[in-house]
């Protein structure tokens, strides 16, 4: 299949006072066309970081590393007004609270019109017809009442319906979606996915969604990465993942998920918390809260391997995971 | 929107009210009157003026034939320069203040706002410790010591502008009185937009701007700069009060022909109409600016038109 986006040995690093931090290290992957990609991974992982620099939108103390290659382009390092030539028209990002995501002081049509007439070279008019024309197609009732709104005259589940209709505008080959639906509620959770998923497919939008909810990543992802520490621990198809977990991490990450068949009396967190990102660990970041840790583990990194069928993983041990044994 | 900008109008009108009482009777709660000169008048003299003023009558009365008069736009007679009305007085002076104080506004304005945006941009670069330092000194340098390090060092060394004094029409004479009304101001102003830009271009709603690229001129001048002017504008009523008081005191030192002498000897004379006729008039003038800075507001902030 065609590749849309390919990421080689990108780094985040931040410097901050008097100290570096690497927020996201030696990330590798690849984004087929009309894919959809989940990147999990706890609070302070990278996962958000390491899209937010292939979209030129790092903090100023941020810098990147590596390469990003959209085609024959390099995304990383690009200058911002190179940058914007591809920025919501070829690669478009939808961010997690669309309650601040949205200007407050400008109407719903300016918002999506500019997109238009910036990137497509629409007139005005043309661009409030499409405008119009996209909010229907995310579901909004009335789109000609909603496109002369004000943000704040929108619910949140409207708001992120808009911030995926301005996304969408220009049929960009790469949306990536920063935990778009952890901000809503339970039940416009489910119609955004719907959304997400139908929309992607009509357009041939290849998906990344950033997300800790694995229950997300069940629902629409056909691949998977699990970061922790700044590194991919885990890649794979999201079936083999979910029922053949290969890192400690995954298990872990899956055996926190609340299972309504199960039942279970109790949840089964994984135990301590994530590293902080100035002081990891010596060899594996994940050793501290690893129940299959060894002498190695403590020593070196291990470093992403194949694990056969296209899967890969970070990780040493190499017998039976079973269910309870994450400590 | 046109709903909001009547409800405004409206609501300043118990406001004058309130104000006008509140001036009356505090002047009146000030010792002496304006015949009380440092030599005695004969007794029946003083009856006939008091009588003439209406100053024999109880103070509520007094209050009533005044507020009666005002509202057929008549502030009365000077007290103490009695061939003159308070309205030919204030028409004497109040019309150079008013331009002098205006145009130091909006000079001041669009310098503060112009300053603060490069400050914000140039975040902790050059551009922004030296524009900083500047606000610094504009803020805290008093406005007679500055006024007189102006006319030293433009008017008199380096002989660019007059020192003071006043030719009708010359924009030479206004430089330097507007120059130093209008740092403060700008300083001000300067300081609320730099912090507020620094805040907008920090906000998600710039980053999803960013994320659609829409090149950086777009940013600044569609999605950033409405929301930072927010604070900016609310502190444009008041900032105007002060440049208006402040004049008073350049006006002295520059030798301008404005109403500051006046009132200045009004107050120290008791020269009760006078006085409340300065006062009003500013007043007005203070709730006309806030009520344009409020509908300027409803503009700026959708959220507002519906409260």
């Amino acid at each position: 299949m065609k590749q849309v986006l390919s990421v080689e040995d990108m780094s985040v690093t931040f410097a901050l006072h008097e100290s570096e931090v690497h927020a996201v290290r030696e990330m590798n992957f690849t984004l087929a066309e009309g894919e959809t990609l989940a990147v999990v991974g706890e609070s302070g992982s990278g996962k958000s970081q390491a899209f937010l620099a292939i979209m030129g939108l790092l903090a100023k103390n941020g810098t990147a590393g590596g390469r990003a290659m959209m085609g024959d382009i390099n995304l990383i390092g690009m200058a911002p007004s190179q940058l914007d030539l591809y920025r919501g028209k070829d690669i478009a990002m939808i961010f997690q609270d669309p309650m601040t995501s949205l200007n407050p002081t400008l109407k719903v049509k300016t918002q999506l019109g500019e997109v238009l007439v910036k990137h497509r070279g629409f007139d005005k008019q043309a661009a409030l017809k499409t405008a119009i024309e996209m909010l229907e197609r995310v579901g909004i009732p009335e789109p000609v009442k909603r496109a002369n709104a004000y943000p704040h005259e929108l619910s949140g589940g409207m708001r992120q319906r808009v911030m995926i209709a301005m996304a969408l505008l220009c049929q960009p080959k790469i949306l990536i979606a920063d935990e778009p639906t952890t901000a809503l509620d339970v039940t416009v959770q489910a119609q955004m996915l719907d959304l997400f998923k139908t929309l992607t497919q009509d357009f041939g939008t290849s998906l990344v969604l950033i997300t800790h909810d694995l229950g997300v990543v069940a629902g629409v992802a056909d691949r998977m990465m699990v970061m922790y520490g700044g590194r991919a621990v885990e890649k794979g198809r999201v079936d083999d993942l979910f029922y053949d977990p290969r890192h400690p991490y995954t298990l872990g990450l899956l055996h926190s998920t609340p299972h309504i068949a199960k039942r279970a009396a109790r949840l089964d967190p994984i135990q301590g918390l994530p590293p902080s990102l100035e002081h990891l660990p010596k060899g594996c970041s994940f050793n501290p809260r690893c129940a299959f840790a060894f002498d190695r583990c403590l020593e070196q990194r291990p470093p992403l391997t194949d694990a056969g069928d296209g899967r890969q993983k970070a990780c040493f041990y190499e017998g039976p995971m079973a269910y309870g044994q994450v400590a | 929107m046109f709903g909001y900008a009547i409800r405004r109008v409206l609501s300043a009108l118990p406001v004058v009210l309130i104000a006008v009482t509140a001036c009356f009777f505090i002047l009146r709660l000030a010792p002496g009157g304006p015949f009380d000169g440092e030599r005695a008048l004969p007794p029946e003299t003083l009856a006939n003026l008091r009588a003439h003023y209406n100053l024999d009558l109880p103070l509520i009365q007094q209050y009533g034939i005044y507020v009666g008069r005002l509202l057929q736009g008549d502030f009365g007679p000077s007290m103490v320069y009695n061939d003159f009305t308070v309205a030919q007085m204030l028409w004497i002076g109040l019309p150079f203040t008013l331009m002098l104080g205006f145009t130091a506004f909006v000079v001041g304005t669009v310098a503060g706002l112009v300053a603060g945006s490069l400050s914000a941009v140039n975040q902790n670069k050059l551009p922004d410790y030296v524009l900083v330092m500047l606000v610094m000194v504009g803020l805290v340098v008093p406005n007679f010591l500055m006024a007189s390090i102006l006319q030293l060092v433009f008017g008199v060394y380096l002989d660019w502008f007059p020192a003071g004094g006043w030719k009708p029409g010359s924009l030479q004479h206004l430089v330097l009185p507007v120059i130093v009304l209008a740092l403060p101001h700008a300083g001000r102003t300067a300081r609320l937009m730099r912090g507020s830009m620094i805040e907008v271009l920090g906000t998600n709603y710039v980053r999803t701007a960013r994320s659609k690229g829409l090149g950086t001129r777009l940013i600044l001048a569609r999605h950033a700069i409405k929301p930072a002017l927010l604070p900016v504008v609310s502190y444009l009523g008041p900032g105007l009060s002060y440049l208006l008081t402040g004049s008073l005191v350049v006006e002295q030192v520059f030798a301008l022909p404005g109403i500051g002498k006046y009132f200045i000897s009004a107050a120290l004379n008791r020269d009760y109409g006078l006085v409340l006729g300065t006062t009003i008039l500013y007043m007005l003038i203070i709730l006309a600016v806030n009520l344009l800075v409020d509908i300027l507001y409803a503009w700026l902030d959708p959220k507002v038109r519906y409260d």
